[in-house]
């Protein structure tokens, strides 16, 4: 079987993710783009297991789903607590812990 | 059991184990260490009673050392050498240190000097020190020197010898600096530490060679051994040697403490710096005899040092008015006696530790009537300010008048035996040797007159309110002990008792006609020390002594005052330079250094503050990072992986 298609695409959704976490101010934009990233490196992990034949790579991408799921869960509750506070959810306004 | 090498007459150190009454020998040092225990560690608790115990000990170290003496005379010639293996002090390597002590002739002869001059001291501090609020500490102190000095003189090898010689280095600096409250006592005594060390170095040297050398710093075995050992290493050694004996005896080049050292307490400067640690010195030339007999170059500067410290001392004595550091140049100028002795070799041990003998009987004598004027004078030490002293003091007076009589060598006293002695055999050396020992002798003569007529004779010169008395019999019965001893010291030298006695230690001299003979030298040396005499009545008996010393004096005068310049010479030549030197470190210290270590953080804080602007609080920022690093290690592992 050939996995290049599949690694192309993983690829091209993890740098379409990659740009907009670098490039998107607001933080719901920004938390999907990082999913779109995770989710490409699964799509990446579970091709790459078919062509050795073997689970390795499955059970990595299980391992970020649910990684991907808690962040979710801490992440969203972040973003809605800035909001709260902000009455904005863009990430460059959050800028206060620094040197 | 005496041994010699073949040939030659070097006795070698043979000692048979300890019996009967010499197995009390460890005592004697322990006592007064105990006492010295005691006495500082009991603290205020033995203020009452400390003064007894600590002179008590001493007391009961010279029962033991005169039981012991009287033993080893009833013992054959051949059977005097005594050793008492007490423990292994140390073993490392080759090396094997035991806590030996050697009791032999010349021991027994330290031991009754040190334990009984010793305690006459002792008790005189008695009363002395009797209105000194800390006169506890000071019998301590005291206690501690005994022992140590007796750890010297009995150890059997180098490394106790300068256990001992460290030891009486820090009584001494305790004693001279025992009134520290005074800035000059306290730095006299930084001072006679700090040139003692100077003489140390060269006697921790020599106990290195001894033992690389040998492979021991034991007498036996060096004693044993020293026929072997080349020429050359047996001069170093001596030299060596010599330089630990100048520190400790005050001898040229280093006899510079020996004046300051006066600031101590009167019975500090009778006990250690006139009778017994300054003539550990000579103690060391004539143990070590077995290493001079094989290194005639060091012998020959062994009497050269001799010679220039009898004028060296002589010549201070002569032109200082305080009578403390008169005694004090005097006592140099002894030594260098002693030294000469020493420095001539077989024929001259005896006559050396003779010598030794009787002056720690009359110059202990002295200073210790030197004490008891300056008790009677409210503690001045100007003898432009005493005068007639003998009238309100008759006492102290007779007292110091046989010492003097002793040491300017009046005929019959016990001064005059040794020294004649040592003059005698210095002659048959050599002429000039013989005849710069007999022009000593007349300087003695001179400054001894000038100090005894200042004091007890001519003019009164008393400060207002002070009132002359004579001083309490705890200080005069000793005066009275040791003025006796300084009249009959002399008793040793009948039927040349003390050269046989010692012959088991340092050989026997071929018997030698003297070039000119014997009464000969006798007379002269009389008239010599009598034309000293006169012209010390003409020009000080005769005239009023002025209260403040004349500035309108000679180089002569002016030198001797100075001391000779020892300390401009040490100030110039050694203080200044290590002063400069120290400045000069502490400036490489201060900017090198310190900027060193105080820069690297100064340099590590500025490069912080640029870094920490990388954390500027945005998000997105960091996320560039990330990604960028993420790059670069994928980069940089398909590089590796590639290549």
């Amino acid at each position: 079987m050939n996995i290049q298609a599949y690694v192309v695409l993983s690829a091209i959704l993890f740098t379409i993710g990659c740009v907009g976490v670098l490039t998107r101010r607001n933080a719901i934009v920004v938390f999907m783009c990082v999913e779109l990233m995770l989710n490409a490196s699964n799509l990446a992990l579970v091709a790459f297991a078919k062509q050795h034949g073997n689970l390795d790579g499955q059970i990595a991408a299980f391992f970020v789903m649910v990684v991907a799921a808690a962040e979710v869960v801490v992440g969203l509750a972040i973003i809605m607590t800035i909001f709260r506070t902000r009455r904005s959810a863009s990430v460059d306004d959050a800028s206060l812990l620094k040197y | 059991m005496i041994a010699l090498h073949g040939g030659s007459s070097i006795p070698v150190v043979d000692p048979t184990s300890a019996d009967g009454v010499f197995g009390l020998l460890w005592l004697v040092i322990a006592l007064p260490l105990a006492g010295a225990a005691v006495l500082l560690i009991g603290g205020k608790y033995t203020d009452k009673w400390g003064h007894l115990l600590g002179t008590l000990l001493p007391i009961g170290s010279f029962a033991i050392s005169l039981a012991m003496f009287i033993s080893l005379l009833g013992r054959d010639d051949h059977d005097r050498q005594i050793d008492q293996h007490l423990y292994t002090w140390f073993q490392t390597g080759h090396l094997d240190v035991g806590m030996d002590l050697l009791y032999d002739p010349l021991s027994a002869l330290f031991l009754l000097l040190i334990t009984g001059v010793g305690s006459l001291i002792h008790v005189y501090s008695i009363g002395y020190m009797a209105h000194d609020p800390r006169r506890r500490r000071f019998f301590g102190y005291l206690n501690l020197f005994v022992a140590a000095m007796l750890m010297l003189v009995l150890s059997e090898n180098y490394l106790g010898l300068f256990l001992g010689w460290e030891g009486v280095g820090l009584a001494s600096y305790l004693l001279i600096g025992f009134w520290q409250h005074k800035p000059t006592a306290a730095a006299a005594a930084k001072k006679a530490f700090v040139i003692n060390r100077v003489g140390d170095m060269g006697l921790s040297l020599a106990i290195m060679l001894f033992f690389v050398t040998f492979g021991s710093t034991s007498f036996t075995v060096i004693s044993a051994g020293a026929g072997d050992a080349s020429t050359t290493t047996m001069t170093i050694l001596g030299l060596l040697l010599l330089l630990g004996a100048c520190g400790k005896s005050a001898q040229f080049p280093l006899q510079a403490w020996l004046l300051d050292a006066m600031e101590g307490p009167t019975p500090v400067s009778a006990l250690i710096h006139a009778a017994t640690m300054v003539t550990a010195g000579v103690y060391l030339i004539v143990r070590s005899n077995f290493v001079f007999e094989l290194a005639p170059h060091a012998q020959t500067v062994v009497v050269v040092v001799a010679v220039i410290s009898i004028f060296w001392g002589a010549w201070i004595g002569c032109a200082k008015d305080d009578i403390k550091k008169a005694l004090a140049g005097s006592t140099m100028s002894q030594i260098g006696y002693m030294m000469l002795g020493a420095g001539l070799g077989v024929a001259g041990y005896a006559f050396a530790i003779f010598h030794l003998l009787t002056h720690g009987f009359f110059k202990a004598n002295m200073f210790l009537g030197a004490g008891s004027v300056m008790h009677g004078m409210d503690d001045d030490v100007d003898m432009r300010h005493y005068g007639m002293v003998r009238k309100a003091m008759p006492v102290t007076y007779l007292t110091f008048a046989m010492g003097y009589l002793a040491i300017i060598g009046f005929p019959g006293f016990s001064g005059f035996w040794s020294k004649d002695k040592i003059i005698e055999t210095a002659l048959a050396d050599s002429w000039l040797v013989g005849i710069c020992a007999l022009l000593g002798a007349g300087v003695t003569g001179f400054y001894m007159t000038r100090l005894m007529l200042m004091t007890f004779f001519t003019n009164k010169r008393w400060e207002k309110g002070v009132h002359p008395h004579e001083s309490p019999s705890v200080m005069t019965v000793p005066l009275m002990v040791l003025a006796a001893l300084s009249v009959l010291g002399g008793v040793f030298l009948i039927g040349d008792w003390i050269v046989d006695f010692l012959a088991p230690v340092v050989g026997t001299a071929p018997h030698e006609e003297p070039p000119i003979p014997a009464l000969a030298v006798t007379v002269l040396a009389v008239c010599v020390v009598a034309v000293g005499v006169a012209a010390a009545w003409f020009l000080v008996g005769k005239r009023d002594v002025p209260r403040v010393a004349p500035q309108d004096v000679s180089f002569v005068t002016r030198a001797g005052r100075e001391e000779l310049y020892g300390n401009t010479i040490n100030d110039t030549l050694v203080v200044n330079p290590s002063r400069h030197l120290t400045a000069a470190l502490l400036a490489t210290d201060k900017y090198a250094v310190d900027g060193v270590l105080t820069g690297g953080p100064v340099a590590v804080g500025l490069f912080a503050g640029f870094a920490r602007r990388v954390q500027n609080g945005y998000v997105r920022s960091y996320a560039l990072s990330i990604l960028v690093g993420a790059l670069l290690v994928a980069a940089a592992l398909l590089a590796v992986n590639l290549a």
